[in-house]
């Protein structure tokens, strides 16, 4: 029992229920369904990211140009839907942005497994190489007038609730988060790829002795990434009725910073779906609901450091209190 | 014929040019626990890799079980059943221990989805055959070293190991562990029939595990055979190829001249009680005791890097106080930490700035910037008086044989003129003639006027070497012995007494 909660994903839940219950208490409407349901919302983009984000850490990488990824599939897509197929229904638009993304994460993958370049450069590389690219090549104006299934999806409702003023509607594309979070926890917990990326993530000498082939799990880290963000990106821009060129890149620190949160350590070979859930949450209620008991909207940022510097730092300091008090029992 | 395992002869290696290996010949057979003997750097590495298929051989023949290979991959080399548990032991810290020892044979059996009940059921069984416990979920970073090397050896077993190669198994090991080791090992070869190739150069223990022994020199073997023909003097002639003598350190303190330390009823919650003891210029006093005894947390405490519940410590007669590494050092003391590679040095940098990173200060002219021919000038008088064998001061110190990185710690700490010198495992990991080259500067330098205190449990290091030895257990020190009154069994057997 007390292992449960010294384990990093009862720390993150715990902090969400105290952060909820002083907002809460302060301002009862952050229990409504509308705000739930807001939240939910908030989380979907930035859940998918999460997922994939996830892996990489485990793996002991890092991607940040996953946000270039998905803006530039969100975008390209949009713009092949208008010029070719206004009419096409959304899962085509789904499946040209997993499949453009796909293709963007490849890059990365050649890159990182080919050549053996650290993923950070190669990956701040393509952050702005494929941003640089949507830019120059593709379009820098923002399209409002979607096509009419990107439109629709928008408006569409998961579970509709009646409310005095209005209704609340939560959104299918949340489906979608569940749907990846769900095959990342298959992944990683039930296949031997999955164990490989975090063989590779704890040691990767050892993993190449084990025999774990080593290039081909960053081929499908990288481009299982790009794959996720496609989807991500296309998500954002379907919810935002809009593709803008300048959407979504800059969100990369809050998904790392929700993914070690949620306990996933940047060294690699350590995260977990729920603890990455529970980190998204915690990262989208600090940024959402903050403003409900009036803290100003510039200070959230503060607030999310401030998160991140305790949340991260508490679990390390009682790590090393651990071993310290283990050195003195010998 | 057919009962070897390996059969390797005339095997010739070079590396660029030099000659590691000149026709090496080597038969292990089945079911017997085998030394490989040897200074660093005289091959023994080099042919491990060769048996694992890592390096392919200049000319020579390999069989393995009765078949002739021509080209030897590492995967050939484990389907003929040889594993080998390389030092780092090739674990995954983040994985539990069940999964590490599973993990090899699930990947090798193909599989693409993972059965846990299954690879429980494989850590089991694996477990079972050693006759040792180890929690199943724990993760592997929480073990010991011993138990990970256990680890190592489970997972080494799962894979129908026929022979398993163990590279200096015993080198981070304390005395009961070893004793454990020991064990499971000769089990394992009486019962499964289990070779063990055992590469080493602590000679007791060697003559205490092997039935067979093979020495290397050089890269060439200067002698095989039966365990019974040999005894340490014969393993460290032919190791270093010259008979190496070493003369105890004796010498008896003036009582009544001031003690350079003494130290009073020293105690740490769960580590000291009362520890008493003082050390004289000229004195080297050595500090066994097994691991928990509180040897190294002494040291810890002495160099301000344990907090000090209560008791006294006195440099010079005068009562100090020592809250910090910086209070240690400014009172001349200076430490050679157990685990160099971690603590003492850094292993990237070069060998000329590891040894003057202490002094750096020093060697500043008026504009507060580092004088580069001062520091060449310091790293080379420091390379000359303590023999250190480089090529280059600017190479890594990690190129280092361990004998020659030791001596990269001392002189940094001997750069900055410390009257008191503690040495955690001076020689632990060092071949033969680098210990005897260590073991004669801890002695020159308490001629020359040093304090020195050496903690240690190789026993004949530290009859040896010291003048006193202090006997501690659970915490406390409970004897002290002179090296002259005693012999090697009877402190060994005071050693491991509970």
């Amino acid at each position: 029992m007390s292992k449960i909660f010294r384990s990093n994903e009862a720390l993150v839940a715990v902090t969400i229920v105290l952060l909820s219950l002083v907002i809460g208490l302060n301002n009862p409407t952050f229990f409504s369904v509308g705000n739930l349901f807001d939240l939910l919302r908030s989380s979907i983009v930035i859940g998918i990211f999460a997922m994939g984000v996830l892996i990489v850490i485990i793996s002991g990488g890092i991607d940040v140009s996953f946000t270039a990824i998905g803006v530039f599939a969100l975008y390209s897509t949009t713009r092949i839907l208008k010029e070719f197929m206004p009419d096409a229904p959304i899962w085509v638009a789904f499946m040209i942005a997993a499949a453009i993304g796909l293709g963007l994460g490849m890059i990365n993958a050649f890159f990182i497994a080919r050549f053996k370049l650290p993923t950070l450069i190669v990956t701040l590389g393509t952050l702005s190489m494929f941003h640089g690219f949507l830019l120059f090549a593709i379009g820098n104006q923002i399209i409002r007038d979607v096509p009419p299934a990107m439109d629709q999806f928008a408006r569409s409702a998961l579970v509709r609730i009646p409310l005095e003023r209005g209704v609340a509607n939560l959104h299918p594309a949340i489906l979608i988060t569940a749907a990846a979070a769900l095959i990342v926890w298959l992944l990683l917990n039930f296949t031997m790829l999955g164990r490989g990326i975090y063989a590779l993530g704890g040691s990767r000498e050892a993993a190449e002795r084990a025999g774990f082939n080593v290039p081909r799990i960053q081929y499908f880290i990288y481009s299982f990434v790009g794959l996720l963000s496609g989807v991500a990106g296309m998500t954002f821009g379907s919810l935002a009725r809009q593709a803008n060129p300048q959407d979504i890149v800059g969100m990369e620190l809050n998904v790392i910073a929700a993914v070690v949160l949620g306990g996933a350590q940047l060294t690699g070979g350590r995260g977990t779906v729920i603890g990455t859930i529970l980190g998204v949450l915690l990262v989208v209620i600090a940024s959402n609901s903050l403003i409900l008991i009036g803290v100003p909207a510039v200070w959230q940022r503060v607030v999310i450091g401030l998160i991140i510097l305790i949340g991260t730092g508490l679990p390390a300091i009682q790590a090393r209190r651990a071993a310290q008090g283990g050195m003195r029992s010998i | 014929m057919s009962d070897a395992i390996v059969r390797l002869s005339g095997i010739y290696k070079s590396f660029a040019g030099v000659k590691a290996l000149q026709d090496v010949s080597l038969t292990i057979e089945q079911g017997r626990i085998h030394c490989l003997v040897g200074e660093n750097g005289c091959g023994k590495s080099t042919l491990i890799k060769i048996i694992a298929g890592v390096y392919p051989r200049d000319s020579g023949s390999v069989v393995i079980n009765g078949r002739e290979y021509e080209d030897l991959h590492p995967i050939d080399s484990i389907r003929e059943g040889i594993q080998i548990i390389y030092q780092d032991f090739s674990l995954f810290p983040n994985l539990t221990v069940a999964e590490n020892i599973a993990l090899n044979e699930e990947l090798a059996a193909g599989r693409r989805f993972v059965n846990w009940r299954h690879v429980r059921k494989v850590a089991e069984e694996a477990i079972a055959q050693l006759e040792v416990h180890l929690p199943l979920d724990a993760r592997v970073e929480e073990m010991s070293v011993a138990n990970k090397q256990l680890i190592a050896i489970a997972k080494a077993l799962r894979q129908n190991a026929r022979l398993i190669v163990m590279d200096e198994p015993t080198s981070a090991l304390t005395e009961r562990e070893i004793r454990r080791l020991f064990t499971v090992i000769r089990r394992l070869r009486e019962r499964s029939g289990i070779a063990f190739l055992f590469v080493s150069h602590k000679l007791n223990e060697v003559l205490e595990i092997a039935e067979t022994i093979t020495v290397m020199r050089n890269g060439q073997v200067v002698s095989s055979g039966s365990a019974e023909a040999y005894d340490t003097a014969r393993l460290v002639f032919e190791m270093t190829g010259q008979r190496i003598a070493e003369k105890a350190y004796d010498y008896t303190p003036d009582l009544r001249s001031p003690a350079l330390l003494r130290v009073e009823k020293l105690s740490v919650p769960g580590a000291l009680h009362d520890v008493s003891f003082e050390l004289r210029p000229h004195e080297i006093v050595g500090v066994t005791g097994l691991l928990g005894s509180g040897r190294t947390e002494l040291a810890l405490a002495l160099f301000g890097l344990l907090p000090i519940a209560s008791g006294q410590i006195y440099i010079d007669e005068k009562p100090v106080a020592i809250h910090s590494v910086q209070d240690a050092i400014q009172h001349g003391i200076g430490y050679v930490p157990e685990d160099r590679l971690t603590e003492g040095l850094f292993l990237e940098q070069s060998i000329g700035r590891n040894i003057v990173v202490r002094t750096i200060d020093r060697l500043r002219n008026r504009f507060g910037l580092i004088e580069p021919k001062q520091v060449a000038q310091q790293v080379n008088d420091w390379i000359v008086s303590l023999r250190i064998k480089v090529a280059d001061p600017a190479l890594p110190v990690k190129t280092l044989s361990g004998g020659n990185q030791q001596r990269v710690v001392v002189a940094k700490w001997l750069a900055s003129n410390p009257r008191l010198m503690i040495l955690n495992g001076p020689t632990m990991g060092v071949d033969v003639g680098s210990k005897n080259e260590i073991h004669e500067l801890i002695k020159k330098l308490a001629r020359d006027g040093m304090g020195l205190l050496v903690i240690s449990d190789d026993i004949p290091e530290l009859l040896q070497t010291c003048n006193r030895i202090l006997l501690m257990r659970n915490g406390t020190i409970v004897e002290e012995i002179l090296p002259r009154a005693t012999n090697e069994n009877e402190l060994a057997a005071k050693l491991i007494e509970d």
